[in-house]
């Protein structure tokens, strides 16, 4: 156990190769291997990807790594010492940070205070001013462009994220460990947050950068790590393999990574939305004067970045919520004044962002659970009193149909993989059949596997003649997706685009409220 | 009639405290309940727990000098251990059966109804009332003090949560104030002339009214046993002058209505859902703010009926203060009863032990009736300690589940 804490400055003269070796690692719970022999080698001021699905075994690798949880077997070593930390304190002082998906952080102390947390020195008083300007200067050093003095609250999950980075930098630490670091960006953050890395690669830095997603490994890593079930599967150099040979390695089968999507052949209109406005939560204008026609057998895609009037959107198409102004029409029929109920017989299905919150109660049993939105119509109830034979027969009809993984309709719905979750909900939203289907970000969370069962769903819905409204801040899953695009910025669709005759950038550029004429440096916003 | 039961005093100041984690903690223990086994489960942790504080209790009464086994045996025998005991089990049950259902409904719905107590009074305080003027038959004023005890408390109980769904006032709070409201509303109304007929010789002149409204328990068994044949030694039971009074019957009855609307009806659905996920139910397309106000009515029903059962059963005409301290049991009653009708019978049968059993142990092993609180308590916290264990074991299963190979686990993720 390492009792002094070695300084960076001196460890980075060592002759050793590797910041992490971690081999054989064994960890074992109650009933399942978490970790069943894991290897994984992180060389000196290289950016590692560390790919594996949800449940692969990731979290508890680093966890293992980070003195959180103690190996049963295997050897881990850190710049080349023996290291079997006794906490995260001990895995601090090694020279490790970790970057948390969600932020530790304080939310009405300062960026400063945040980072200075837990490693505020000895004595009673506090150098608040040397604190700052030492802050300042890693902030400088590093291209973490990030205000000392701000409070945290005030800044924007981009932000958020560099004062972890601070905060590990700060404490110390040569060898990052992100823990799925672009889960809250948006696109422009994500690019900033990788030109961090490059920074901190060239300042000679280490980082392993844990993720699920293909396109992040291409993009920021050197090399790649992956994991499937616990057991490492394959290290490769980024620059070497490709996106379908890790896909492969990543499910263990062949993955379309594209769903195949035959051209659309778009029919009557049967969502409209006209000139909606809405105001937000802080009394801003969310919505000014949108509008939208979803017509049968399309995929209507809606990008943008997060927080320019999606939110009151969806609420207003779904019913939760009335528009200040505006009417939305479902087959023609007015039904701006109606409920998400009264939607939902009049052919509307919902797939909600929130899966935890909104789409299911977690602590309700699957069958429960499919219930939810339906109780009230028959063949659901009647009188008043359930008829929990015909919510049962369904519930097991719809888990094999849509391959919901659970052991019974009684299991409860927190148990469930996100993907399994994801998949009762839109079981239950499909078997309606639906006239007009809000997707909203329905991939969000979810591994590769059940990506591209949840598109073939949307395609498949589409095929049949209905219309799809897809809501999604992942940029690549709107062009996969989607017939035709709108772009939503500052609470109105700013371009409209047909499938196939748009290239990201331009995209990416009107979600900035940009288009190709202006300067492209300018898409850069702070 | 017996004395009075003990005074609970110290209840109203301790337990509100005492019982706000296993709250917490039965929130996430609900999920639990959803399976078969887990009920068992859930059983057994419960139990274990009322075994875990009898060991606890007895090292307490061995610190204060006395044998354990002895007391305990006292504490069982007064309060199982012949007919009057069991009767005075069942008295002590009844209410708190009653407002622990109370508890139980609204708790399901996410809130915290600790005017139960105020509830209670002021159940109790309208069939007073109500029976106080001669209504006829009791086929025809049983219904009638009964729907009154019924009214009052569900409208006391719904404009807490109606306050809520309105404004978002915690109902915690405006349950606290609700409760010192109904004391003071129930002081004046026992001491106005204007409102009864009789004042202050209210207790004689009432009970000959009230006793043909609620029939003692005793009386009823032979009322039926002049009908219909019922087994020799329950009808024995009527020839003793028990305390034990129908209100027994209709806090059983309660218990089952009670489950069936819960657990079997779309309301108790949306019950249950709005308690569990505000954002579901809105999605689910049905008011919060109205399922809320209608089970914290529903609440204050449960609650108004216990304190109609002290009115009209056991007191007879004696309606005020004759409720105190056992509104705020009726909480922990709930939440060792995990907030399900069945374990709130239960639980409230123990608490009646308990209670019952508290003077014999006094009088027979010389241990101090006060320690029948120290074992209610080490009861609740035993729970809390239970609930908070089994809140840790569903972590770390969901923490090795997210983390697992599939194939190791029970409920595989995706190829």
């Amino acid at each position: 156990m390492p009792s002094a804490a070695p300084n960076p400055a001196t460890t980075i003269n060592e002759p050793v190769q590797y910041a992490v070796e971690m081999r054989g690692i064994v960890k074992r719970f109650p009933g399942v291997v978490a970790n069943d022999g894991i290897d994984l080698i992180v060389e000196r001021g290289e950016i590692h990807a560390l790919l594996g699905e949800n449940g692969a075994g990731k979290s508890t690798l680093m966890n293992n790594l980070f003195g959180l949880y103690h190996p049963d077997e295997g050897e881990i070593r850190v710049n080349g010492r023996p290291a079997a930390f006794a906490g995260p304190r001990a895995a601090v002082e090694a020279g490790l940070g970790m970057v948390h998906q969600h932020f530790m952080l304080i939310p009405r102390f300062t960026v400063t205070e945040n980072v200075i947390l837990g490693s505020e020195g000895p004595g009673t008083v506090l150098d608040r001013d040397a604190a700052t300007a030492e802050v300042a200067r890693l902030a400088e050093e590093y291209g973490l462009r990030v205000d000392a003095r701000a409070k945290v609250e005030d800044l924007p999950v981009g932000m958020q994220q560099r004062v972890e980075i601070l905060r590990a930098l700060y404490q110390g630490g040569r060898t990052l460990i992100l823990d799925e670091p672009t889960a809250l960006l948006t696109p422009q953050e994500v690019d900033e947050l990788y030109a961090i890395l490059r920074r901190l690669r060239a300042g000679g830095g280490t980082v392993i950068f844990i993720t699920h997603k293909l396109r992040e490994v291409a993009a920021i890593s050197d090399r790649v790590t992956v994991i499937r079930r616990g057991k490492t599967v394959g290290t490769r150099i980024t620059a070497a393999t490709t996106a379908p040979e890790l896909a492969e390695l990543l499910v263990g089968r062949e993955v379309l990574l594209r769903v195949n999507r035959p051209p659309a052949s778009p029919g009557e209109p049967i969502l409209v939305a006209e000139n909606l406005h809405a105001t937000g939560s802080r009394g801003e204008a969310a919505l000014r004067g949108a509008s939208l026609t979803l017509r049968r057998g399309e995929i209507l895609g809606i990008s943008g970045v997060e927080g320019n009037g999606q939110t009151e959107l969806v609420e207003i198409l779904a019913g939760l919520r009335k528009p200040d102004s505006g009417r939305v029409l479902l087959r023609g029929q007015d039904v701006t004044a109606a409920g998400p109920h009264e939607r939902r017989r009049s052919g509307l299905s919902y797939i909600p962002e929130d899966r935890h919150n909104r789409g299911l109660v977690l602590d309700f049993s699957l069958s429960e659970n499919i219930l939810l939105g339906n109780a009230d119509d028959p063949p659901f109830s009647r009188f008043g009193r359930i008829l929990p034979r015909f919510v049962r027969s369904l519930t097991q009809r719809l888990m094999k149909q849509f391959d919901v993984r659970a052991p019974a309709p009684e299991t409860p719905a927190r148990s469930l993989s996100g993907g399994n979750q994801q998949k009762l909900i839109i079981a239950r939203e499909l078997h309606r059949e639906p006239d007009a289907l809000l997707a909203v970000q329905p991939t969000r969370g979810l591994d590769v596997g059940a990506i591209e069962f949840v598109h073939r769903s949307l395609v498949n819905e589409r095929d049949k003649g209905r219309g799809v409204i897809l809501i999604s801040f992942d940029l690549d899953e709107i062009l996969d997706l989607s017939d035709r695009i709108l772009v939503l910025y500052a609470g109105d669709f700013t371009g409209e685009f047909e499938s196939g005759q748009v290239h990201r950038t331009e995209l990416g550029l009107r979600m900035g409220g940009k288009s190709s004429d202006d300067q492209p440096t300018a898409a850069v916003t702070d | 009639m017996t004395n009075p039961p003990p005074p609970s005093r110290t209840d109203p100041d301790d337990q509100p405290g005492a019982v706000a984690d296993p709250g917490a903690g039965d929130g996430r223990g609900i999920s639990e309940r959803l399976s078969a086994n887990s009920l068992v489960s859930a059983l057994l942790s419960s139990t274990s727990a009322v075994a875990v504080a009898l060991v606890l209790g007895a090292f307490v009464i061995l610190i204060s000098g006395d044998d354990p086994i002895t007391a305990y045996r006292a504490l069982f025998s007064g309060s199982l251990g012949d007919l009057r005991g069991i009767s005075e089990t069942l008295v002590a049950a009844t209410p708190l059966i009653l407002a622990g259902l109370g508890f139980a409904v609204a708790f399901r719905a996410g809130l915290f109804n600790i005017g139960l107590e105020g509830q209670v009074v002021l159940g109790g305080l309208a069939a007073g009332l109500v029976a106080t003027y001669n209504l006829g038959p009791w086929p025809v004023a049983l219904p009638l003090t009964l729907g009154a005890a019924a009214l009052a408390g569900g409208l006391w109980a719904a404009l807490a949560g109606a306050l809520k769904a309105k404004s978002g006032a915690s109902e915690v709070i405006t349950t606290i104030m609700l409760n010192y409201l109904a004391f003071r509303l129930a002081t004046w109304a026992v001491g106005a002339e204007d409102l009864l007929p009789v004042n202050p010789g209210l207790q004689s002149t009432t009970r000959g009214r009230v006793e043909s409204t609620l029939a003692t328990f005793p009386e009823m068994i032979a009322w039926l046993d002049e009908r219909i044949w019922l087994p020799g030694w329950l009808a024995g039971v009527g020839e003793d002058n028990l305390r034990v009074h129908a209100g027994i019957i209709l806090a059983l009855i309660a218990a089952v209505i009670l489950w069936y609307v819960i657990f079997k009806t779309t309301f108790g659905y949306k019950v249950r859902t709005v308690g569990l996920s505000r954002g579901a139910a809105a999605y689910a397309g049905f008011s919060w703010g109205l399922t809320i106000t209608l089970a914290m009515a529903i609440s204050g029903v449960l609650a108004g009926l216990a304190g109609a059962g002290e009115t009209l059963g056991l007191y007879q005409g004696q309606f005020y203060n004759s409720a105190s301290g056992l509104g705020f049991t009726a909480i922990a009653v709930g939440l060792v009863g995990r907030n399900h009708p069945g374990g709130v019978i239960l639980a409230g049968l123990l608490f009646g032990i308990l209670k019952s059993g508290a003077t014999e142990m006094q009088n027979s092993a010389g241990t101090s009736k006060e320690l029948v609180q120290i074992l209610q308590a080490l009861v609740i916290l035993a729970i809390a300690g239970f609930a908070a264990s089994g809140r840790l074991n569903l972590r770390s299963r969901f923490r090795s589940r997210s983390t697992s190979p599939p194939a190791a686990s029970p409920t595989p993720a995706r190829p």
